[in-house]
């Protein structure tokens, strides 16, 4: 899949940052203002799945490769499962320690819900960018696949 | 009225949807019910809903337009045939009219439903109703009332216990947080699904005409 | 049938055009429209249930902002259970929709349709 013109690759230049910064706000404030984990993951999968389109794969296949996420989604899994753990030293599988940082409304608050947030961002985030990597990288059958050796060149403009 | 409205929007717009004959258009449509459900959720007071649902569709739209514009289906897909969609439709007929019904008489036959926006988080019911069986009975306090529904109690108690400001993410990763690992587990079964399905492996020794190791 | 209990039946009624897509439709992306519809359907349905009106102003959402007392919240809030489930329930809905669209473009690229009718017709 080649990338898009060069309006769009300027435009996602600009933006592409502020969406990530957007995905984490939500993300970190989801205790505190409506978004929370999922709104925010999405966010940011919805960003790194700009990149992509506007760039092209063989762009993101060099800044993110493949196995890059797959990894990102099972460490965030594992770190969800870790703090349903962590919840062991109150007593039980999923306490929470309210009390354990400050009142509610500022952004150290809520105990292991803050911590889940950022997790579960994690998660989404890698499962949603690695499934649409995924739909997108496939080669219909016959068609030749990215990693040969191609014999027309890259556009220059293409070149980072 | 505006909630009906669009409401009444959203119906039409996915009878569009599914009657128009270009896959594109028919996306097209699905994605404008999408952005009024977002609208309708906010007009229900849930802003959290609101975003969710903006972003996942347009990661939907995004998935199912990739799909769409890069495989053009020359053969002209026509409907089963008039015998079957002519049942079809008279279940579903008989089906809205006795939930119609069912929707207006209330106590024994209907479904007992609340009116809308009078829901069962409005009543309360006092202490003593609560009271365990067979233990102690504790000496009510004259005049206390506890809520009758689930959600007055996490509204009512859910600061205190959780500390987070937005109830319902205190609801999500304190209170229930056994429905979000099992939401985790099946967005990760999911993903692997689609991983399995799309490989390449497989089909690349297909190709080759190589035994599977 | 009161004026009230109209909501309700305008998410069931979305509920049954969303049936019908998955029954009688022969296009596998017409199908996977219906699901979409159906999910929309559900979510709807569980909003609805669990909105409480502020008489006459817009409602209140059940987040504690600066100048909201948690008593005044207990009092006129929307119920929080609905839309924690509801949450779930909409990125469960996208995986399940990515899920289904990579079923179908593997018989798109085995079949070169889209069209199930076909499918079954054709042999191995």
């Amino acid at each position: 899949m080649r990338g898009m013109s060069l309006i769009v690759k300027n435009t996602t230049r600009l933006v592409a940052g502020f969406i990530a910064l957007f995905g984490a706000y939500i993300v970190l404030y989801g205790h505190v203002t409506p978004g929370g984990g999922f709104s925010g993951g999405v966010i940011v999968a919805g960003g790194l799945v700009l990149v992509v389109l506007a760039f092209g794969e063989e762009f993101s296949r060099r800044v993110i490769s493949h196995n890059i996420v797959r990894a990102s989604d099972s460490v965030g899994a594992l770190a969800f499962l870790g703090i349903a753990l962590l919840g062991y030293l109150a007593g039980a599988f999923f306490s929470n320690f309210p009390d354990w940082l400050g009142q509610p409304r500022a952004l150290a608050s809520g105990g292991t819900i803050f911590l889940s947030n950022v997790a579960i961002g994690v998660k989404v985030a890698a499962g949603l960018f690695g499934v649409f990597l995924a739909l997108a990288l496939f080669r219909r059958r016959g068609e030749k696949r990215l990693m040969v050796p191609d014999t027309a060149p890259l556009d220059a403009e293409d070149e980072e | 009225m505006l909630l009906l409205v669009l409401l009444g929007f959203m119906v039409i717009g996915s009878l569009v949807a599914i009657e128009t004959r270009g896959l594109l258009s028919s996306i097209i449509c699905v994605g404008a019910v999408g952005f009024a459900l977002s609208i309708v959720f906010l007009l229900l007071g849930a802003p959290d809903l609101a975003i969710t649902q903006v972003v996942v569709e347009i990661l939907v739209l995004v998935v199912l337009v990739r799909v769409v514009i890069t495989r053009r289906d020359e053969t002209y897909a026509t409907s089963r045939s008039t015998l079957a969609i002519g049942s079809v439709l008279l279940v579903l007929g008989i089906l809205v009219a006795v939930v119609f019904w069912a929707l207006g008489s209330s106590g024994g036959a209907g479904l007992a439903m609340r009116p809308f926006g009078n829901p069962l988080l409005n009543e309360t019911a006092p202490a003593s109703a609560m009271a365990p069986v067979g233990a102690e009975a504790p000496a009510p306090v004259a005049a206390e009332t506890i809520p009758r529904s689930i959600g007055g109690a996490y509204l009512a108690r859910g600061l205190g216990r959780t500390h987070a400001a937005n109830y319902v993410m205190g609801i999500v990763l304190d209170y229930r947080a056994y429905d979000t690992l099992g939401e985790a587990t099946v967005i990760f079964v999911a993903v692997i699904g689609a991983y399995a399905v799309l490989r390449q492996v497989g089909r690349d020794r297909h190709a080759r005409h190589e035994p599977d190791r | 049938m009161t004026f009230e209990r109209l909501p309700y039946l305008a998410a069931f009624l979305l509920l049954v055009v969303g049936l019908y897509a998955i029954v009688a439709k022969r296009n596998l992306i017409k199908v996977i429209v219906g699901l979409l519809v159906i999910d929309y359907a559900t979510n709807l349905f569980l909003i609805l249930v669990g909105y409480r009106s502020n008489s006459g102003g817009a409602p209140m959402a059940p987040i504690l902002t600066r100048d909201l007392a948690p008593a005044q919240l207990a009092a006129h809030a929307v119920d929080p259970l609905p839309q924690a489930l509801i949450l779930t329930s909409i990125v469960i809905g996208l995986s399940v929709t990515a899920l289904v669209v990579a079923m179908a473009i593997r018989l798109y690229d085995r079949y070169g349709t889209f069209d199930t009718g076909r499918m079954r017709n054709l042999r191995g």
